[in-house]
């Protein structure tokens, strides 16, 4: 949405100001939580702001969330990376083998290592031989399965005699933020309106923390930090851009794409390691990612390739996945209902802008989806858990004019051959 | 010669690369690749491995065939995974469904197939043609979605009925069934192996002998000149994805009809990923193809083989995925190298004719633009 507001403020009609990024977010997610507040009150469905919501949420979209990074990275140097999956089994290999023998912090490296590896074969074979991104994606990920299957058969199946688990990794210590921890408890508990709500969405945030989540969230910051605010980061945006013109000003644009994949193989691995350091089942296990690296990417088409709302996108993936897991169908269902508000907003916005085509059509949406909601009583559960995946079909069909990729991200550049 | 070096010496090269990755790999795990190398070879003697060979490449015919219909586009439909899964699960729900004499029963649920897995592919079409949005992107997420789909439509509440542990469609009639033909001890060859054939042939037809073969490649080249020639590339577009998803539904059928006839859960699954690598190493050619999805089989057969003598079974996906980067690289290298002898030898002829005045024409340089 932000996007939306983005084209259309300049020449709105009503107004010529735009409020700064950030106080929007800000409003969006606001107008979220009491979209979401609601629901809960007209529903009854509690698991919706629960703290346990919130935090099974985190939980789940960190690796998401550091596989749309290192989607970020990549694709701003003019690199698609369709490997990330193969990069985060790479990881979750990596972080395994170096976890369970020197703790959860040797885990992080070993991800990001290992991640880097997967990206260096991508950096070699796109910008070195210029093969094309996605045919060496694919073959990444084939390759990633494979070698990490090999390996952990080789390396695993002495201490576990199971090629597809590795040896229990001793994962980081979990802690609360004092004061702001319990007294979120304490206000969600009294169950009021919207303070409770808030409460328990904040106090699932501040709640078993890891220094995983903490890195993962401060990875965002740095990210647009240093792609947008130095020179190190306008270089290789520049080479997602333009690299012709930025070969013309003297940038290595070979070095800048090498990179910006390396580094999204790094954040892919990582991504691996969060699976591994994961609470709820510490250790390697064949097939965990579950393509979560596909995910990853989603998030951050769905986050128009800026890291905020890379963030949102694995954030709502997240929190629909964790709400799924802890209750069930008919709590995915409220969501519908959620859905609808949601289109009402928007159609009301669009109304006060009087754009009336998109106002129809996002009321249109409401109506179905509230259709929907009145006339199942749950979401089968096969369904649930490919919400993520529907939504970033929905977004894509809604409002891929509004998305605004890198120039020339997927296409082959060969160095002095520009025109 | 020159034609062998450019196409034949690639791939060749690249499996020679890929072996000797996992020559190294199984030497430093302390196996011996020579070992590995000889139970590899003569696994093939053996049983029904060679039949299981062949029944398994005309399956991964079939999907590199589907992939490649979108690559002569440039088009990656990496969505085959998800349209051929689902259109063997509605195929098999279908043809568990309906009574119909023996022939015509088969034809339904090839025509089935072949819709569901168009239908699904069309998603993909109709989103990029219409909405932009890029086929890589939505076929990833269709894949998952029509998991999820085929997770709901082979449930109980849905088709499925339980047969023993295993949620499982109804049974396909034996007036559904393809037979196959039995080979006595080594086993029996899927009866659809022919509609891997003839649609081998097809395609080679369809892309090489007919006008919108020619449209069809020539918008992948260039959609500018194509669209300079009259061709309609968003008509294109949804055509050739269309193609592809319908040959991509009938990738689970020979197995469906000639040896599980109902689809469960544990229905064989990364045929479409499978499909992706094979049509990478034919390079698109009907022949290449063939090729590949035999090696590919060769390989996964193996795969058993090695387990048995105490080799480690996931060489061979290591093998295979270096194949797959190997073999687009040494492209890379060999076509850098063909431009390079190129230029010199335009280089060679423009110093031979600036020395002897009198010129001998132009031969040397249309050439030049060609390869750039």
């Amino acid at each position: 949405m932000t996007a939306v507001a983005e084209r259309k403020a300049p020449t709105g009609p009503l107004r010529g100001r735009r409020l700064p990024g950030w106080a929007r977010s800000a409003l969006v997610v606001a107008i979220g939580i009491a979209i979401l507040a609601v629901t809960v009150t007209l529903t009854g469905q509690v698991q919706l702001t629960s703290s346990g919501t919130a935090q099974a949420a985190v939980r789940l979209l960190l690796p998401i969330l550091l596989a749309g990074l290192g989607g970020l990275w990549s694709e701003r140097a003019g690199v698609v990376n369709i490997g990330l999956e193969g990069m985060m089994i790479l990881g979750t290999w990596g972080a395994a083998w170096a976890g369970y023998q020197w703790g959860p912090w040797a885990a992080l490296l070993g991800g990001i290592v290992f991640g880097a590896l997967g990206g260096l074969l991508h950096a070699v074979a796109t910008v070195t031989f210029a093969v094309n991104h996605i045919v060496s994606g694919v073959a990444i990920t084939l390759l990633g399965l494979g070698v990490t299957k090999y390996l952990a058969s080789l390396v695993f199946v002495p201490i576990t005699s199971n090629p597809r688990e590795s040896p229990r990794v001793e994962g980081f210590t979990e802690f609360s933020i004092p004061g702001l921890s319990q007294g979120a408890a304490a206000l969600e508990d009294q169950q009021r309106v919207v303070v409770s709500d808030v409460a328990g969405l904040l106090g699932g945030l501040v709640t078993d923390l890891t220094p995983l989540v903490v890195i993962g969230f401060a990875l965002v910051p740095i990210s647009y930090y240093l792609l947008w605010h130095t020179r190190f980061g306008l270089r290789l945006r520049s080479c997602g851009e333009n690299p012709v013109a930025a070969e013309s000003l003297g940038v290595n644009v070979y070095r800048y794409k090498y990179f910006g994949v390396l580094i999204s193989g790094g954040l892919a691995g990582l991504g691996g390691a969060a699976l591994v350091l994961n609470p709820g089942q510490l250790g390697y296990l064949e097939g965990q990612t579950g393509g979560r690296g596909y995910i990853g990417l989603a998030a951050m088409i769905f986050g128009n390739w800026r890291p905020a709302g890379l963030l949102a996108g694995s954030a709502l993936f997240g929190y629909v996945d964790g709400l799924q897991l802890r209750a069930g169908g008919e709590a995915v269902h409220a969501l519908l209902y959620t859905a609808t508000l949601i289109a009402v907003v928007v159609a009301v916005y669009w109304v006060a802008r009087r754009a009336w085509v998109p106002a129809a059509v996002a009321l249109g949406a409401g109506v179905v989806v509230y259709a929907v909601y009145w006339s199942i009583d749950t979401v089968p559960r096969e369904f649930a858990s490919y919400a993520p995946q529907l939504v970033t079909l929905v977004v894509l069909a809604v409002a891929a004019q509004y998305l605004r990729p890198p120039a020339t991200a997927g296409e082959e550049y060969r160095r002095g051959e520009g025109d | 010669m020159n034609r062998v070096r450019t196409v034949l010496l690639p791939p060749a090269l690249a499996v020679l690369f890929a072996a000797l990755l996992c020559a190294v790999a199984l030497l430093v795990s302390g196996d011996n690749p020579l070992t590995a190398l000889a139970v590899m070879i003569t696994q093939v003697g053996e049983g029904t491995t060679a039949v299981d060979i062949v029944n398994s490449a005309a399956v991964y015919y079939l999907a590199a065939l589907a992939v490649a219909i979108g690559f002569q586009m440039k088009l990656f439909n990496i969505g085959i995974e998800g349209q051929y899964r689902l259109a063997a699960c509605v195929a098999a729900i279908v043809g568990g469904a309906v009574a119909l004499p023996p022939v015509l029963h088969t034809l339904v649920i090839l025509l089935v197939g072949a819709l569901t897995g168009a239908a699904w592919a069309g998603i993909a079409a109709l989103l990029k043609a219409y909405r932009g949005v890029s086929e890589v992107i939505s076929t990833i997420m269709l894949n998952f979605v029509a998991t999820g789909l085929i997770a709901f439509l082979i449930s109980t509440d849905a088709f499925g009925v339980l047969r023993g542990n295993n949620i499982s469609t109804q049974p396909i009639a034996p007036s559904g069934q393809v037979p196959g033909i039995p080979l006595g001890d080594f086993g029996r060859i899927f009866g659809l192996i022919f509609l891997s054939a003839a649609l081998g042939v097809a395609y080679w037809f369809l892309l090489e002998r007919t006008r919108f073969g020619f449209d069809l490649k020539a918008s992948g080249e260039s959609p500018t000149a194509a669209a300079a020639g009259g061709v309609n590339s968003r008509r294109m577009v949804i055509i050739a994805l269309l193609l592809s998803g319908a040959v991509a539904g009938l990738v689970g059928l020979p197995e469906l009809l000639g040896r599980d006839l109902a689809y469960t859960l544990n229905s064989p699954t990364g045929y479409g990923f499978t499909g992706i690598a094979i049509a990478l190493l034919g390079r698109n050619h009907p022949v290449g193809i063939a090729i590949g999805a035999l090696l590919w089989a060769f390989l996964d057969k193996s795969a058993l083989a090695l387990d048995n003598v105490g080799v480690p079974r996931e060489i061979v996906l290591i093998m295979q995925g270096s194949i797959v980067l190997s073999v687009v690289v040494a492209y890379e290298i060999v076509r850098r190298y063909e431009l390079a002898a190129e230029q010199r030898r335009v280089a060679a002829q423009l110093r031979a004719r600036a020395a002897e005045p009198a010129g001998v024409g132009s031969a040397g340089a249309g050439s030049t633009g060609a390869g750039s």
